[in-house]
Order: structure tokens, then C-alpha cells, then sequence
């Protein structure tokens, strides 16, 4: 009823193409910006920034730098973790050697980092494809990993291995360290989220987004048409290790606070950044939002229930969730392989003819 | 005999100018298999120009060498009076040779109106900073690169499917959208790799107007393989026939018809 674009004229292309064609759609992202840079940080504690939001938007940033490669360019990564943990060493190096520049500046220089590294790696995949590629990029994850394990420089001789942030302010706000507040870290990774997001819609609506996505469903087609393969991956590699990288500084710098590289950025990691893209939808930038929320609330939810709601223990209750968790992926990729992007556009479709269908 | 330097005016008006492309006795060999052996021809400007021949004769191996995707054996592609070196297909589209294909090769994951958008990368220019904050030069681009995109949309009559996802049209339409983007690239030369196959009377009908019209209207020069003899004969200035891969005939179609090889490769004729 209220769903519509009936009477929502367009009067010239520029209006068509916005991201938000529905006025119904705008309004809506609108009060969710407003409610996520006004209300939340007014309420949030550190439980939800620890436990909920922090972690949901870091992750988020990360899933949208995968999805780019998967989703956008056809090009399997396994490699995530090894590349977040790019960005989180060169971010831990930058600030350790330049204590005085901006942290900010240090978390984008970082993702500039790991764009280089990811363009590195993302060369064989002028050669190689599909699950060859994705062996390629899973012995990047191993490599990358193994280096920072391997070369004392890259945690700078720290007898124990990790590397540690150490406190760092932007506006007299601390935003690394143990006296960060709760609404600055979340504030910090907000803002940093909301770039990235911008940045991917924008890629992904123009001319690189339509190579990307040309080279994704036909390459050969694409390549006739005038498409330069090389450079098209190279670009996909390049722009999705920027924002994995930003992810991963993050992840350390802001969330953990101290990092330990097989543990913080293993291949556990690159396979949950994976299922978040898979799960929230190949393809689509609100997918990676959806799949980051998903398998950050979920297990947060199942863990209240069962631990706080129906009083198992702890230890019974990690089992059991991850058992859930593991179910309800592959229960979701029968119902809708498309993700829940999917489900939403499906959604949306349904709810343009509400209530009458005819 | 007409002027082959100068080129001529058809019966229906239409200009036909100098040789736009030559090519000068091309082999195409896989391995053992020769596709095509030592075959010339000219296409010239403006000109609508079939290649026909039985299945396997080497026609689409021919479409393939002029569009840069294989390169001959032996021979060389002489465009606009340069001979072409060894190029990679993007290069070739880059000069402004467009091509459809046997089996659509669309985008399937795209809007129709993207994958039209794709036929004109070749002619967008801003960079990706640009892009990344829609600043300026990009949004502006778009906006004028999609203005040309829809002169197409509505030149083939394709407006109210534009949002639509490729993947969701029927066969028809695939082959008018996959036109449109080819269009869309305001190519100098179009190949046209069996336009009509599998479509019913009616859509080739549509299919032929469309031809006629880009032709007349744009002045592109037309490459056409096609089985529908019918469609050949009305259509084209001038045919090559090929046969195991190598040339039996080449002219206009009233000649190419009357044309004793010809026959017998299409008819069939006694070995003795």
C-alpha cells in the first residue's frame, strides 16, 4: 500500500539510477543512517559493542570486499583471512613507526597495503579459474600466515609473538587501546563502513561494476566486447583487498586490541567471511550486511537462549551452537541458494502488489 | 562492370563506398584440421555482406578471424587501409568491430539496460576515483552514455523490458538485446553470427527490418552468416560462399544463386 512507485515520476536518468529508485526505500535508509549514527551510540555499552556491533560492522566491511571478488567478479578467494591480516600488521607496523599520524590515515594506508599484496596473489587468475583459483588463493591464506609467524620484524621482536595496539586518538577521542569507550570504537567503524559502502556502490553501479560483473557471467563475451580481462581482475583484486584490509586493521587495531595471526586471521576466518557472502547473497551489497548479521547475531542469540534462557552450560551450549549454526546454513542455502538478498528482493517484489495481488 | 574502387549505389539508394576491410588469403589451421584455406575477400563500407555455406563449411571460424578472436594461420586483415598485427579481442572491439553471437553470449546476471550499458565500456572514460564518489565526470558519463543507450532501446522496440534481468527473456528477445548492445558500441563494422536461427517467422521478419534499418540509418557495415536462403537473397549486397573451408563464390545474390558450385554444395552432386 505504501510500497509503491506508482506516481514516483522520474524525470531524468540521474533519478532513475539512484540506489534507492522507491521512495518508500529512501525513507527507509534514511531513519536506519539516522538511527545508526544518533540513537545507537547514545545507548551502546560495551557488551553490544563487544559483543554485537563492533564486531557486525567490521565484518560487514570485510563482506563487502569479498563479495566484490566473488560476488561482483566471479573470482573465488579463499585468501580472506591471510589478506585481513595483511591489513592488520601493516596497520600495527604504521602505527608503531608513525605514532603521530592520524589513526584514520593509518587504517586507509593499510588497505592501500593489502591491495597490493591481494593484487599480487590475484594475478594467477588471469590464468586460472573457479576452484584452481581458489586452491591459489588458499595457499596465499597459508603464506601470508605462515610470514607473519615466521618474520619477527613484522611484530616487532614482541617476545610473545603478538602484536598489540597501542593507544591511538583521532580528535582527542581514543579509538585503539584499553580506554577506548564503547561508542567511539563503534562510531570509528561506522564511519569507516559507511565509506566503504558508498565507495562499493558506486564502483559496482558504473563502468568498473559492469566489467566486473560482464567478466563474472561471460568472459569471453566480455572480452569481444571490449573488456580488458587483465586489468578488469586486477582492479576486482585490487579494490577488494583495500576494504578487506581496512577490515582486518580494524578487526585488530579496534576489536581485539592484541592479535595473534593464526588464531585472529586462520582460515576459520576466510571461510566465515565466505558463508557471510554466500549466505547473504552473491552479488548484492545489502547481502553482505544481511550474511554479516547473520552469523555475528546468531550466535550471540543462540548463546542467550541457551546459556542465559534456558541454563545449560557454557561448554554443552558452544557445541550445540555451532551445530545449530552449521544446520541452519545449509537449511537456508536449500530453501534460497540465492541468499537473503534474495529473499529481501522477493520480499519487496511481493510487497509492491500488497495487498492486491492482481 | 561496376567501379570496384569507388563503389557503387544500389538499387534501393543506398551508398556503397571504398573497402572498409580485405582480406588476403587468410588459413586458419587447428593442429591437423585446416578451417580455412586461403580465402580473400573484401567488405566494403556500408555494404551488407552474407557469408553462407553448408554446416562446418568455416564461417563462423571466418567471423572469428575478422573479429580478432582467431588469429590466421597464414593472411593478413587489412581495416581502413592498415594491415591489423596479431590483437587481442578487446583491442578489436577497441577499433570499432562489434560482433552477436551463434548461442547468446548476454550477461545473465545483468539488467538488459546494463548489459547494453556494456556495449558502450569501450567508449567511457573516467577513472576510478571518479567512479568510487560518483563525483562529476562518472555520473555525468553515465548519464550521457545512457541517453545513447536508450536511442538504441527504443530503435529496437525493447523499452519495457529494460529493467529486466537477461537471464529471465525469452530466446527472441536475447537475440534483440544481444543487437542492441552490439549497436550500442556504434561499431564501424557489426557481425552478425546467424541472427536468425531458431526464431519464427515473425521474429525474423522483425529481426530483417532491424538489419535493414541499422544499416540505412547508422551506415554500419553489416557481416551476416545466415541458413535462411531467403533471408540472405533479400538482405545483402553481396555473398561469399564457402565450402570445406574454402571460397566457391562471391557476389551479389542473383549471381552466387546462378552459380554451378554453388548448387552442388548446397544440393549436393554426384562424385564420379
Amino acid at each position: 500500500m505504501f510500497y509503491r512507485e506508482a506516481g514516483d515520476f522520474k524525470t531524468s536518468y540521474r533519478e532513475d539510477n539512484q540506489t534507492f529508485p522507491i521512495r518508500f526505500d529512501r525513507m527507509g535508509f534514511y531513519v536506519a543512517l539516522a538511527v545508526a549514527y544518533v540513537v545507537i551510540p547514545l545507548v551502546i555499552d560495551d557488551y553490544w559493542a563487544n559483543a554485537v556491533f563492533v564486531p557486525f560492522l567490521i565484518y560487514a566491511i570485510a563482506a563487502i570486499g569479498l563479495n566484490i571478488l566473488v560476488g561482483y567478479a566471479g573470482q573465488v578467494s579463499l585468501g580472506t583471512g591471510g589478506f585481513m591480516a595483511v591489513g592488520a600488521y601493516a596497520v600495527y607496523k604504521l602505527m608503531t613507526a608513525f605514532p603521530d599520524v592520524p589513526i584514520f590515515i593509518h587504517v586507509l594506508l593499510a588497505g592501500g597495503i593489502t591491495a597490493a599484496v591481494g593484487v599480487l596473489f590475484g594475478l594467477p587468475s588471469l590464468r586460472i579459474k573457479g576452484f584452481y583459483l581458489a586452491v591459489a588463493t588458499l595457499a596465499a591464506q597459508f603464506f601470508l600466515v605462515w610470514l607473519f609467524n615466521k618474520v619477527p620484524w613484522f611484530y616487532n621482536y614482541s617476545a610473545s609473538g603478538q602484536i598489540t595496539a597501542p593507544d591511538r586518538s583521532m580528535f582527542g577521542v581514543f579509538v585503539t587501546g584499553a580506554q577506548t569507550s564503547a561508542t567511539a570504537k563503534y562510531m570509528f567503524c561506522l564511519i569507516l563502513l559507511t565509506l566503504v559502502a558508498l565507495v562499493a556502490r558506486n564502483l559496482t553501479r558504473g563502468t568498473i561494476g559492469r566489467k566486473w560483473m560482464a567478466i563474472r557471467d561471460m568472459d569471453i563475451a566480455a572480452e569481444i566486447i571490449g573488456v580488458n580481462p587483465l586489468t578488469t581482475k586486477i582492479t576486482a583484486f585490487a579494490v577488494s583487498s583495500f576494504f578487506i584490509g581496512i577490515a582486518g586493521a580494524l578487526f585488530f587495531s579496534v576489536y581485539l586490541g592484541a592479535a595473534e595471526v593464526g588464531e585472529a586471521f586462520g582460515i576459520n576466518k576466510s571461510f566465515l567471511i565466505l558463508f557471510m557472502v554466500i549466505i547473504g547473497g552473491l552479488g548484492s551489497i545489502f547481502g553482505s550486511f544481511a550474511g554479516a548479521a547473520f552469523l555475528v547475531l546468531l550466535p550471540v542469540l543462540l548463546k542467550n537462549v541457551l546459556v542465559g534462557g534456558l541454563g545449560w552450560p557454557t561448554d554443552l551450549a558452544a557445541h550445540i551452537e555451532l551445530m545449530i549454526v552449521g544446520g541452519l546454513i545449509i537449511v537456508f542455502l536449500i530453501a534460497e541458494p540465492h541468499g537473503l538478498a534474495q529473499l529481501w528482493r522477493v520480499a519487496k517484489e511481493k510487497l509492491r502488489l500488497w495487498p492486491f495481488p492482481h | 562492370m561496376k567501379d570496384m574502387n569507388e563503389g557503387w549505389v544500389t538499387a534501393d539508394g543506398r551508398k556503397i563506398g571504398g573497402v572498409l576491410m580485405e582480406l588476403r588469403n587468410i588459413t586458419l589451421k587447428f593442429g591437423g584440421v585446416t578451417a580455412i584455406k586461403d580465402i580473400s575477400f573484401d567488405i566494403r563500407d556500408g555494404e551488407i555482406r552474407a557469408i553462407i555455406g553448408p554446416n562446418g563449411a568455416g564461417k563462423s571460424s571466418m567471423l572469428n578471424v575478422i573479429s580478432g578472436f582467431y588469429v590466421p594461420t597464414e593472411g593478413s586483415v587489412w581495416f581502413k587501409g592498415y594491415q591489423r598485427g596479431p590483437m587481442k579481442p578487446y583491442q578489436v572491439a577497441q577499433l570499432g568491430i562489434a560482433r552477436t553471437f551463434q548461442n547468446i553470449a548476454l550477461f545473465d546476471g545483468m539488467s538488459v539496460l546494463d548489459n547494453i550499458m556494456t556495449g558502450r565500456l569501450t567508449l567511457m572514460k573516467s577513472g576510478l576515483f571518479s567512479q568510487a564518489f560518483w563525483w562529476g565526470g562518472a555520473s555525468r558519463e553515465e548519464e550521457a552514455h545512457r541517453e545513447k543507450v536508450e536511442k538504441i532501446i527504443d530503435f529496437l522496440e525493447i523499452q519495457n523490458i529494460r529493467k529486466t534481468p537477461v537471464g529471465r527473456l525469452p530466446y527472441g528477445l536475447k537475440k534483440r538485446v544481444e543487437l542492441a548492445r552490439a549497436l550500442a558500441a556504434e561499431p564501424k563494422i557489426l557481425l552478425l553470427d546467424e541472427p536468425m536461427a531458431g526464431m519464427n517467422v515473425e521474429e525474423k521478419e522483425d529481426m530483417c527490418r532491424f538489419i535493414l534499418d541499422v544499416n540505412d540509418e547508422f551506415g554500419t557495415t553489416i557481416v551476416l552468416i545466415e541458413h535462411d536462403m531467403g533471408v540472405v537473397m533479400d538482405l545483402s549486397d553481396r555473398v561469399v560462399v564457402m565450402d570445406y573451408g574454402k571460397k566457391i563464390g562471391d557476389g551479389p545474390p542473383e549471381e552466387v544463386r546462378s552459380n554451378q558450385a554453388v548448387i552442388d554444395a548446397y544440393l549436393g552432386v554426384a562424385h564420379d
